[in-house]
Formats: structure tokens, sequence, C-alpha cells
């Protein structure tokens, strides 16, 4: 009962984080907004008894990422967002559009998944469980993502940490 | 198991007392620092209110809250009320899954000495750490001035880049003891080598994970010789120097309560937590632990004072250096060691 | 019990573990080489693309015997499944990505961004293309797709001088970005819906369910199938989900247009092949309209815009989106009917034998755009390559060679690939379909006889005869040659892609005469 009316508390936070997110002008705030998501979501997690992934979540999004968000729009000093025609246009097609998608989403999702109950933490989300999938079952996807780290580190190297040449001659404008 | 009226009223209890305890340490931790400062500057430090200044903190939280409260006109005012909030809450919060202490049975009720024990403990403070840093990168930015600005920034920047070499530092730890819990982890290290050397982890072979994560702690808690974000030669006052009055104290309040957080954690994962020669009386057996861990609380405590006193501040590509080149390696390697040998013996 | 890891999984994970030690391998190498040294780079990158082959060699030696059935082999707890078709893909990818080195170090050199992590990044695709082929897991085949499309975007944005290269790369960083997002979104209900992230499992729990209801599928997995198909037709750039594709083609480094449009659409084709045959075949009538719908608009879409392009890498990218479109019905074809008809393999068949083809014919189209380009002129409009035949004249009939054989022409590879889907479609009754395919090859002729027109016919506007390297004399050779030798003698090739398949019977090119 407790556990129920947490999740329905922390959903509500999360769907008004996301809205919010988009509703506000200041980028600042609408990444506020996001780490709002964030952190109900890892509580969610926690709820459904997935601990780890909590923490997890937490740590990585909330502490590290969005840090590094904020970090980016202090950096610019990213003024408000101004409202173009186009972005006018989309609010227009863009709210109905979501609206339809997301109860229609939502009612395939609650009328035809063949889903039943299942006791909270009766499902794997103990660390010792997430290092087993890890280091086991899911070895070969982690070590490839160690290669996926480490190019985007590249990437980011290659394109903004070097000086840009100069060519020798002008190049022909296309 | 107890009865969730009981539980309720058993945590409310503990988190009155937990918060209540932590708000005079933090007061008598800045009382501390005066006075070691003091005596190592050759000087008293605080004397006149009360014996030994003892009653200093008061004076202060009065000062604070009688004093105006000033709000910059330039600000981004949402922000700029919400970032020493922000920081005082995470810094809190921390504290309220640390045990400073075993299981204790008072009038039939068996409860740990700590707020709530979570398996992952360890997890969600460093969770809750990471997310302190918003209330200092907010503050440097909604003041909307250069200084707070700077201050902000390096703050982030630094306290994001020393928290991987923390965290890594604390990986060798949870190899040892297999587990998240703090309770689990400080039970592993109960006993002594050879009866007298006691079988705490940073005599275990976690020498170099401590080094690291006293290195990393101090840049976590923007303390000399880290505290650049606040380095008055470059900046003022750094993030907060748009604050006055009580906002200023909570900033205040949440960099003491982050090192005492610290402080427990170095001691809990490193000092053997609350173990310690037992003697006497059943009634001081059963306070000696909770004295073992303030005490050694106290001594991590003091370091920090006493090598505020010592050294000079780092210049910041020093800093940032250190911990990138130096630091994160060293854990890293730690790591590996410590893994391998904990496999091959196993 | 556990178990745990053998000398097999190693074995089958050996052209992965050795790309990516050739590649840290060159990043190391990098910053000890002077700047006149830099080719050393490319020389370490082929190596790795040589030993990596051994590794596919050996593996095909120690594994892949036996006749019939998709012989292979799992690895790392199923999450590799190394089979026939695997390796197929395998030595596509380590091919195109061989001719796109040979053509890119003069073109680097040129455009003065000869960096060491320009091969780097391109083995370290070929990595994760081969997990997406090999992969049986979708956390595997995820993870292998964002490591080929993380390095492409940033092999996209290479030439940093150029404000076309880096708005490439932006705009295919933010689109593809997406569209792995709502991919991944439609794994996340796959799994939701299974419980499983294998393939296997995930197919086997989809035909339960369809069996529970009367061969009706659950709203669930069509929405899951929906956004899973968007991301893989985004992946292969099929109109609607193309428009990134002539962009990112037109403001890469040239020679990186020729590795994504063979070896990363290749990658993609692998993927979706795996997914949807592999994995999702209990679902094959609820996609098959949606496939329907996409390949003619994409032939449609494609033929059109492609007909009054004047960027020969646009043209290009336009036609690559259209070959794209024939491809698609060889899988309309192999999804309308049961795996025990003709049709399913024809299609299969054509979808296989069209991206080797392709590989070479495309790749070699592109190694001649490449070499247009020197120190004064970009080379990629269609008045730079005007008078190629005077100026180099081997190279223009090559062209003209490849051209041909896009266009699909009978006595050149390019007409093979066509002819097993055309046939394909034919056996499993899909006439307008194939009226129309048919009607739209002749379309491509008009735009690539445009290229050829103005390459034999014009005058050039420069003078001076066309420097090559050796290293694009080589890929220029290798790809012509190709071309031609499978156009002459399919059979070989044609076998080659049966035994992927797992096929024993005759090869049916015998079918032309009935």
């Amino acid at each position: 009962m407790l556990h129920l009316a947490l999740f329905t508390i922390f959903g509500a936070v999360a769907v008004a984080g996301a809205v919010n997110l988009l509703v506000q002008r200041h980028p600042i705030n609408s990444a506020l907004s996001l780490i709002a998501v964030m952190a109900s979501l890892s509580v969610e997690y926690l709820l459904l008894g997935a601990e780890f992934v909590a923490a997890v979540q937490v740590i990585v999004y909330a502490g590290a990422i969005m840090v590094l968000f904020v970090f980016v729009i202090m950096l610019l000093n990213a003024g408000e967002e101004e409202l173009t025609r186009g972005s006018r246009v989309a609010i227009l097609v863009g709210i109905p559009g979501v609206l339809i998608g997301a109860v229609l989403i939502a009612w395939t999702l609650v009328q035809h998944s063949g889903t039943g109950e299942v006791a909270i933490g009766a499902l794997p989300g103990r660390p010792e469980t997430i290092g087993w999938l890890l280091f086991h079952d899911f070895l070969l996807p982690f070590e490839v993502t160690s290669i996926l780290v480490l190019i985007a580190i590249m990437g980011a190297v290659v394109l903004a940490g070097r000086p840009v040449p100069t060519s020798q001659q002008p190049r022909k404008e296309a | 198991m107890l009865s969730i009226t009981t539980f309720v009223i058993v945590s409310i209890i503990k988190s009155v007392i937990a918060i209540l305890l932590l708000l005079t340490a933090v007061a008598y931790t800045v009382w501390l620092e005066r006075k070691v400062v003091g005596h190592i500057q050759n000087r008293w430090g605080p004397t006149r209110v009360g014996p030994f200044g003892l009653l200093q903190p008061l004076a202060d939280g009065l000062k604070f809250i009688l004093k105006e409260d000033l709000t910059p006109p330039h600000v981004y005012k949402p922000l700029y009320i919400a970032a020493p909030m922000i920081a005082v809450i995470f810094a809190i919060t921390s504290i309220s899954l640390i045990p400073i202490g075993n299981w204790v049975s008072i009038a039939g009720i068996h409860t740990p000495l700590e707020i709530t024990d979570v398996n992952i403990g360890l997890l969600i403070i460093l969770g809750i750490t990471s997310m302190g840093v918003y209330g200092v990168a907010l503050a440097g930015w909604s003041s909307n001035s250069k200084y707070s600005l700077l201050g902000g920034l390096r703050a982030s920047a630094q306290m994001v880049s020393y928290e991987i070499s923390l965290g890594l530092s604390l990986v060798g730890v949870l190899i040892m003891a297999g587990s998240f819990s703090l309770r689990t982890i400080v039970d592993a290290q109960g006993g002594t080598f050879w009866g007298f050397i006691p079988r705490w982890n940073v005599f275990h072979g976690q020498e170099v994970a401590f080094f690291v994560y006293l290195m990393s702690a101090f840049a976590e808690t923007n303390r000399v010789p880290f505290d650049l974000p606040e380095a008055e030669t470059e900046l003022v006052a750094g993030y907060h120097t748009e604050y006055s009055a009580m906002k200023f104290a909570m900033f205040f309040m949440a960099e003491y309560a982050n090192m005492i957080t610290v402080a427990c954690l170095a001691t809990l994962l490193f000092l053997g937590g609350w173990h310690g020669p037992l003697f006497g009386p059943p009634l001081l057996q059963g306070i000696l632990p909770v004295f073992w861990f303030v005490l050694k609380v106290f001594c991590f405590l003091f370091l920090y004072i006493w090598v505020r006193g010592t050294l000079p501040r780092f210049r910041y590509d020093q800093l940032m250096a250190f911990a990138w080149k130096f630091l994160f390696p060293l854990a890293v390697a730690n790591l590996a060691i410590t893994g391998l040998i904990v496999a091959l013996r196993s | 019990m556990a178990q745990y890891f053998t000398g097999t999984d190693y074995l089958l994970s050996l052209p992965v573990v050795l790309l990516t030690l050739f590649a840290l391998g060159i990043l190391l190498i990098d910053l000890m080489l002077p700047k006149q040294l830099k080719w050393v780079n490319a020389v370490t990158a082929f190596a790795g693309v040589l030993f990596a082959t051994a590794g596919v060699w050996r593996i095909q030696a120690v594994y892949a015997k036996g006749a019939g059935g998709y012989l292979g082999r799992f690895a790392f707890m199923q999450s590799m499944l190394v089979d026939r078709f695997a390796i197929y893909f395998f030595y596509l990818f380590l091919a195109g990505t061989a001719l796109a080195i040979l053509i890119s170090v003069r073109y680097l050199e040129i455009e003065n961004e000869h960096h060491g992590e320009f091969y780097a990044l391109m083995l370290l695709s070929v990595v994760g293309m081969m997990c997406m082929a090999a992969g049986y897991d979708i956390v595997l085949i995820f993870i292998g797709l964002e490591l080929m499309a993380i390095s492409t975007y940033v092999l996209v944005g290479f030439l940093r001088r150029d404000r076309r290269s880096n708005e490439a790369a932006l705009k295919y960083l933010l689109l593809g970005a997406f569209s792995s997002g709502i991919f991944a979104y439609g794994l996340s209900l796959f799994y939701g819906l299974t419980g499983s992230t294998n393939l296997r499992a995930i197919g086997n729990a989809l035909q339960h369910q369809m069996m529970v209801r009367n061969g009706h599928a659950d709203p669930v997995a069509v929405l899951a199938l929906i956004t899973t198909a968007t991301g893989l037709l985004f992946k292969i750039a099929a109109v609607p989900f193309h428009q990134w594709a002539p962009d990112a083609y037109e403001g890469a480094p040239t020679s990186i247009t020729g590795f994504m449009s063979v070896a990363v659409k290749a990658a993609a084709w692998a993927m979706l092949l795996r997914i949807l045959v592999f994995g999702l075949y209990p679902l094959r009538s609820v996609y098959l309209p949606l496939i329907i719908f996409v390949s003619i608009a994409t032939m449609t879409g494609a033929n059109l815009a492609a007909l009054t392009q004047n960027n020969l890498k646009r043209l290009l990218a336009y036609s690559s989106i259209a070959h794209v479109g024939y491809m698609l019905l060889g899988l309309v074809a192999l999804a309308s009917v049961d795996y025990t008809q003709p049709a399913f393999y024809d299609g299969f068949k054509g979808i296989l034998l069209y991206l080797m083809v392709y590989t070479f014919m495309n790749l070699g189209a592109f190694a001649v755009i490449t070499s247009l380009r020197n120190r004064e002129v970009i080379g990629d409009e269609i008045d730079d390559i005007a008078g190629l035949y005077f100026r180099a004249p081997t190279e223009a009939i090559m062209m003209l060679i490849f051209l041909l054989s896009l266009a699909g022409i009978p006595p050149l590879a390019g007409f093979y690939g066509k002819y097993f889907i055309f046939l394909s479609l034919i056996e499993s009754k899909h006439y307008v379909l194939a009226s129309l395919a048919v009607l739209y090859a002749v379309f491509g002729l008009y735009y690539y006889m445009r290229i050829a027109n103005s390459m034999l016919m014009r005058e050039p506007l420069e003078k001076e005869l066309l420097p090559l390297s050796w290293g694009m004399r080589a890929a220029l050779g290798v790809t012509a040659v190709a071309t031609v030798f499978i156009g002459i003698f399919p059979n070989w090739f044609i076998e080659a892609v049966n035994w992927s398949l797992g096929l024993t019977q005759a090869t049916p090119i015998a079918g032309l005469m009935k």
C-alpha cells in the first residue's frame, strides 16, 4: 500500500518534471527538471526492488551527466529560448501529436500486455546478480562497451581537441 | 520485525537525533577549526564567549539569523534561493545511512545505530553526495557575478573529476568485503593481526586506496589545499561571494557536514568503524564502540584542520593534472592489484 | 552450475579482438610518427584487416564446415552467433574496409588531415559491424550498432576545416542518435514482452504468443515491431527515413562516403536481416505491408531525386538509397512466403549477392570521385568529372563499367543482384512490384548515363593528367576486375552466397533458361 502510494507519487513527479522540461524556456530550468525526472525514476527503480540500478541511475545520470549539462549551459550562458514561427507550428502540431501517441502507447500497454504481478524484490536487482550478468552472461557486450567509450573519447579529441589546420591553399567554395 | 507504527516512530526519533547530533557536530567542528588553526598560527582563537570560547558557535548562529538578508539585484532568484538549500539538504541527507555503532536494544526494540540499514548504503551515499555539486554550481551561476561563476565552474569540474578517483578508491574495499553494506564492510574489519595490529583496511592492503581516498576527499569537500572554488586571493569568496546571512551559513553548514560525512566514511571503510578494544562493565562495553567511532572521526577531522593550517593552495591546472594523471591511474592500479589478489586467494 | 568460457568463445571473437588490438596499436604508433610517415598508419590498418581476414578464415576452417542448415557456433553465453551468414558479412566488411583504406591515403594527405585516428576509427567501426552481423543478443547488436555509428559520425566530420563536413556530422549525429533511441525503445519493448534479450528466445516467445492468439499479433508486439523497424530502416537509409543520407554522404570525406555506402550499409543490412528474419520471423505478416510501402517509396523517392542532382556524391547517395529500395524488394519476397519456398531463398540470396556486388561497384565509383580531388579542386561536382576520358582514359573506362554495373546492365555484376531479386518477386507472385522495379531501373540508367555523358562527351575543364597514387590504382583495379569478373563468372559467387545460407542445391542460374 505504502509502496503503491510512493510509486504513484514519484511517477507523477517524473511526468511533471518531463512536462516542465518542455515548458520551461530557460535551458537551466529544463536541465534541472531533467534531474528531477532522473531522481524520481531512480526512486521508482528502488521501489521495484532494483536497488543497484537505482543507485547507479542517481550516480551516473543525476550526479555526473547532468552536472556536465549544467556545466555546459553555465559556460555558454545560454539565454532564454525564443519562439520562432517554426516552433509555434511545432507546438500546434506537436502537442496533439504527443497526446495521441502517449494515449495510444499507454492504451496498448495497459490493455494488451499479458503481464502478471510480481512481488517486490522477487526479480534480480541485487548488485551480486547484476555483477554476474555483466561479467558472465553479457561479458562480450560489456567489453564492447568499453571500446564504445574509448571511441567517444577519441571522437571528442579528434573533433575538438586539436587546433584546426589551415590549408596551404584556399579551397573552392562549394 | 517491528510493526509499521513502531518502525515509523523509531525512525522519526532516530532522524531527529541524527540531525541534532550532526548540526551540533558541524557547529563544534567550526569551533575546533578556529581554535586549532589559531594555535597553529600562535594565537588563541575564540576565547570570549563562554569558557574556551565554547559558546562561540551559538553566538555565530545568532548573528547569521539576525543579519540582514541581502539579495543582489541581478541574480536569477529561484535558483539563487534554491542553491544553498540544495547544498545543505544533500549534505545532511547523506548522514542518514552512516552507522555509528552496532545494533542496540532499548525497551525491547532492537534497532541499528543509524537511521536505516540498506544493503547498498555506500552507493546511495555516493549518489547523494554527487548531487551536492548542484548547490555549488547553481549558486555560482545564479549569482550572475564573474567570481561566483568561476567559483561554481571550478567547483563542479573539480568535484566531478575527483569523484572518479574517490569512487575507484572505494572499490578495493568493496572487493575485500564483498558487499556494499557499510555494516558488512565494518564487520569484515574485526579482529587483529598477531594480536595487536587491528585488521582495519588501512593496514590490510588498502594503504594506497586510503591515500587516494584522502586526497579525493579533500578535493570533494573543497578544502585546503584544494579549495580553488573559494580561493579568496583570486575569486573573492568563489561561489558564495554574493550570499549573506542565513544563505551563506547554509553553504558553511553544508561544507562542514560534508567533511563529517567524509570523515565517517573514512572511518567505516578504512579505519575499522566502531572496532576497538572493549573492556569494563556491560554498559561501558555498549558505549565504547560509539566512542571509538567518534574518536576516529575526530582524528580525521583534526587532520583536515591540521592540513588547512599547514599547506598552501594548489594551482588549478595542477589540481586537475593531479586528479587525472596521478590519482586516477593510481586508483585503477590499486583496484586491479586488489582484484587480482582477492581472485588468487579464493 | 555456472558455465565458463572456453577456447571456442575466444577463437570466435578472434577477428574482433585482432581489429581492436590493431586499432589501439595505430593510436599508439601514431604518436611517434612524424608528419611525412603517416602512411605507416594506413599500412598498419591494412595489416589489421588482413590479420582479421585470416582470423575469419581460421574460424571458417575450424567451425563452419559441414553441409546444410545455418551451421554456426554460439559464443559468450549465446550473445554471439558466428554462422556462415555472419562469416559472409565479415568478409564483406573487411573487403570494403580494405578498399576504403587504399583510397584514403592520398586523399587525407591532400586534405591535410592525415591522422592515425582515422584508421583506428575505421577498424573499430568494423568491430561494431561484426558485432551487428554476429550478434544474437539484442544487447550486443545494439552496442555494435552504436560502436559503428559513433565511429562513423566522427569520420564524417573528420575534415574540420570544411563547413560541409561539420554540418554533415552534426546532422548525422542528431538524426542517428534519435533513430537509435527509437530502435532501443522497440528492443526494450520486445524484452519486456518476451523476457529475454536473445533473438531465438524472442522469436520463440513471439511464435508462442501468435499461436495463443490464433495468428493475431499482440498489439504491444506490433508497437515494438514498428519502432524497431523504424530504427532499422533509418540505418539502411530507406525513404522516408533517408534525409540524413544525402547530406552525410556529401559532407563526409569522399573515401568515407564510399566506406559508408558499402560497409556501413552492409552492416545495417546484416542487422536488419538478423532481427527481422532470424528473430522476428513470426511477425512477418505484420511487417510485410510496411516493407512493401517503404520499398516503393524508396525506389520512387530516390530515383526521382537523383534525376536532378549536380553533385556527384549527392547523386550517388540517392542512387544508393534507390539500391536499398531494390534490396528491400528481396525482403518483401522472402517475408511473403514460407521458408520452405524457393522465393524465400532467392530473395535472401538476392540481397546478399546484391550487397557483395554493390561493395565493389559502388566503392569503385567512389574511388574515381576521390581521385578527382586535388589541391585546388574538391572534385565532387558533375562538372569536375567532365572530359575525364581525355585526362585519364583508363579511369574513365573503369568508371563507365561501374556506372553500367550500378544501372544493372547484363554482362556486369550489378545485373545478378537485381536478377535474383526480381526472380524472387516473380516466384512470390508480386508481379506489380516486379514491373515497377524494372521501370525504376530504367530511370536509374538515365542519371548514370548523365555522368557517363559528362565524362566521355564533354570537354575537360582542366587539361592536365590526373595523378593516381598506388593505393588508388590497386583499389580501382580490384573493384573493376571484381565487377567484370562477377558479371562473367557469376556461378562462383552465387555458390558463395548459397554456402552462406547453408544451401546445397545446384545454383539456380539455370533458371534463366526456363
